[in-house]
């Protein structure tokens, strides 16, 4: 199943190959513009009509890619007809997590639902592997419902942290392993305690 | 000698400030004031920058996250704001063939936005007020965090960038209306048609239905269209803004008088919704606005020719501006209390459609620049080249975040302030801002001689290596989890800061040689006479020959 580390590698790849071509073609568009035998030449309307149609399409694809690909997205849009297995409330207030329990043993390819609210600003909530890459995450705003779904498929154990800065003081809202995962097939290795 | 001689006098003779007039000393008045402020925030970026390899001792945490509040209101308001409204002061009356309306007001207005970027300033560094730009509800209130008089000398130092701002606006707009003295009058129809760019859509609809053009000569040139466009999103960016500070200024003066106010009266997502789609028109409005326009303009300027496909360029700025009001959602992609609906078709479907707008603005100005070839590799060419290359690679990153999917773990990350925003504003936007400098340079100066050629080119390269590279290494930490708006004390991402701060180095390194170089060129002397007043009693642009 893929997990955010699998999509943070995908995007590293396809944006620096993206980079890199774009600024071939910016380098050599440079060279060419200067070229004193190059000729002036005019594109044809047809060519500028294509090349639109190729940015509609790549700005739509992009959302249908992930939205397929991306499992998180669909478990969101469908949060609210989906009974999860495991409800964890936390509550926020004077940039202190209030949590149930020091360690919240979270279920394995079971929905988890954190219902997490603020008592006076707006903060954010994040899931943080051992290596700090980040697993999942929400803004966490004071009057408002802060829901957020997840099914976890590997085990490990977690860090939360505040995702939104609430001040000064928000900055070391962070308590590590917090989260534990248990009984999946398969380890994440980014989040083994002691290990990478 | 020779040194110190070209220093105060400038290169070969340097700046004859007796010369210029009016409109030309009010235009390098704010474009001066607002490259000393540009430095001022690549300086409070440094600050940031060496802080994120190891924390400094001077900088607690109430200082860092203070700076780096005020970072982003003297680095766009205080700096590009300047030299954005600057440039356009002169160039909208120049293209228009006619005196700019109020020349006072453009004096007035420099002054404003450089004294309230100023006040602002000082709010974040005597008073450590730290709520970031970004002013999430409650937080601006909230007083026992924050001096409620820093909060005020902030907040009134944004309501006079503001209402700076709508003295701009008014200015802009007054010009393109009004009818000068001696000149028949001119009807403000076609213009409002014109600036607004309906009779490029309407060209194309009767082009497609066989029928004549609408306008065979449309009454506003393509590059003040698109300076008109952006305005009306500066408008009304500056009124969501004002009526935010408005909000928060009730609460510090409540705080200040006594009357202390329950800050949950105000809805936070609802807040947030308003605020966002005010300070979204700068992000995805006026600022994608105003560079397809001084593109367009560049790309004529440098080549002598008209423009690719000009009826398309002004439909999709019109097209651009009615995107930009409807993009905001993709700030609150991770709120879970926004709307599904709206999180999928503002925040992403609408917000893909500025790949196409900003898109049709990159291919129109690249086609004619290779219309024209061979070109000289002048300054202006290779700083626009720099641009553009700026928002190929920042607006691609914006897409890809306003992703539902991504979002969930790139929001707040340091893709968005390196990938994204850095390398937009300090590769797309300055550049293109530096480009136009270059251009206008002769114009403004009445032809004073550029001190180094060498140096403009080591801003160059340095300005694009350190904001490409400075995106590249924040995005690589933000690929691996690390935050913006946050600290990390114990070296978790150590490798790419040190690699992101030689970037900012090259960054600041460039900003400094450009700034020798200009006052080498026009000497200490035509600086200052910059700021005195202007001895040619016109109204014209440039002094007549």
């Amino acid at each position: 199943m893929t997990d955010s580390v699998d999509v943070l590698n995908m995007l590293k790849l396809v944006y620096t190959i993206y980079t890199l071509s774009v600024i071939s073609l910016i380098g050599w568009f440079a060279m060419g513009v200067v070229n004193p035998k190059g000729k002036p030449r005019l594109v044809k309307p047809s060519t500028f009509y294509a090349y639109v149609g190729v940015l509609i399409t790549v700005g739509v694809a992009i959302h249908i890619v992930t939205f397929n690909k991306i499992p998180w997205v669909e478990i969101d849009f469908k949060r609210d007809s989906i009974q999860p297995a495991q409800i964890v409330n936390i509550t926020i207030e004077k940039h202190e997590f209030i949590l149930p329990s020091p360690k919240i043993e979270l279920k394995c390819n079971e929905y988890v639902l954190f219902d997490v609210v603020s008592k006076d600003l707006t903060y954010g909530f994040g899931i943080f592997r051992q290596n700090n890459s980040m697993v999942t995450q929400m803004q966490v705003l004071p009057g408002s419902k802060n829901d957020l779904m997840w099914k976890f498929h590997k085990n490990g154990v977690y860090h939360l942290r505040s995702t939104e800065y609430s001040g000064p003081k928000g900055a070391h809202m962070y308590i590590k392993d917090v989260f534990e995962v248990s009984g999946c097939d398969e380890d994440d290795k980014y989040s083994q305690k002691g290990g990478n | 000698m020779s040194f110190l001689n070209t220093l105060i006098n400038g290169n070969e003779g340097g700046l004859k400030t007796d010369g210029l007039t009016p409109t030309q000393k009010v235009t390098l008045r704010a474009v001066i004031v607002g490259i000393l402020y540009y430095g001022l925030s690549a300086l409070e970026g440094m600050m940031m920058r060496a802080h994120a390899i190891t924390p400094l001792p001077m900088l607690n945490d109430s200082h860092y996250f203070s700076v780096m509040t005020v970072h982003p209101i003297v680095g766009i308001f205080g700096s590009t704001y300047l030299v954005v409204f600057g440039a356009f002061t002169f160039l909208v009356p120049y293209l228009m063939k006619k005196p700019l309306y109020s020349i006072k007001l453009a004096n007035a207005t420099w002054m404003l936005i450089a004294l309230g970027a100023l006040m602002s300033w000082l709010g974040g560094f005597i008073f450590h007020y730290a709520p970031l730009y970004t002013l999430y509800w409650p937080l601006p209130v909230d007083f026992s965090q924050y001096d409620a008089v820093g909060g005020l000398v902030f907040i009134l130092g944004i309501a006079l960038i503001m209402i700076g701002t709508l003295g701009f606006i008014y200015n802009i707009f007054a010009t393109v209306f009004y009818t000068e003295e001696g000149h028949e009058k001119r009807p403000m129809k076609p213009l409002l048609i014109s600036g607004l760019g309906i009779d490029g859509m309407l060209n194309i609809i009767y082009k497609l239905s066989g029928r004549e053009p609408y306008a065979k000569e449309p009454a506003v040139s393509l590059p003040v269209v698109a300076i008109f466009r952006g305005t009306i999103d500066t408008f009304l960016d500056a009124l969501v803004i004002l009526t935010c500070g408005v909000l928060i200024l009730v609460y510090i003066i409540g705080d200040l008088s006594g009357a202390t106010m329950d800050y949950t009266s105000v809805n936070a997502l609802l807040y947030k919704n308003f605020f966002w789609w005010g300070l979204d028109l700068i992000a995805d409005g006026l600022v994608l606005i105003y560079i397809a326009g001084s593109w367009y303009l560049l790309a004529m300027l440098i080549t002598g020719k008209k423009l690719f496909m000009q009826n398309i360029a002004r439909a999709a700025l019109l097209l651009e501006l009615i995107v930009s009001w409807a993009v905001w959602s993709h700030h609150l992609l991770a709120d879970q209390g926004q709307n599904n609906m709206m999180k999928l078709v503002s925040g992403e479907m609408v917000t893909a459609f500025e790949l196409v707008t900003q898109g049709i603005a990159i291919f129109i100005t690249l086609v004619t620049l290779w219309s024209a070839r061979p070109l000289k590799m002048s300054n202006e060419l290779k700083f626009l080249l720099g641009g553009i290359l700026g928002f190929m690679l920042a607006v691609p990153a914006g897409i890809i975040q306003a992703d539902m999917g991504l979002n969930r773990i790139l929001h707040n990350t340091q893709w968005v302030a390196g990938p994204h925003f850095h390398v937009a504003i300090l590769v797309g936007l300055t550049m293109t801002l530096y480009s136009a400098v270059y251009i206008l340079w002769p114009t403004l100066t009445n032809g004073v001689k550029l001190y180094s050629q060498k140096m403009a080119s080591y801003h160059f390269w340095a300005h694009l290596i350190g904001g490409i590279g400075m995106g590249a290494f924040m995005g690589m930490a933000a690929m691996d989890g690390a935050l913006r708006r946050t600290l990390y004390l114990e070296g978790e991402y150590q490798t790419y800061m040190i690699l992101a701060g030689i970037c900012g180095l090259l960054l600041l390194s460039a900003w400094v040689v450009f700034l020798v170089n200009v006052l080498m060129s026009v000497g200490v002397k035509g600086l200052i006479g910059v700021f005195t007043k202007s001895k040619l009693d016109t109204k014209a642009l440039v002094p007549e020959a």
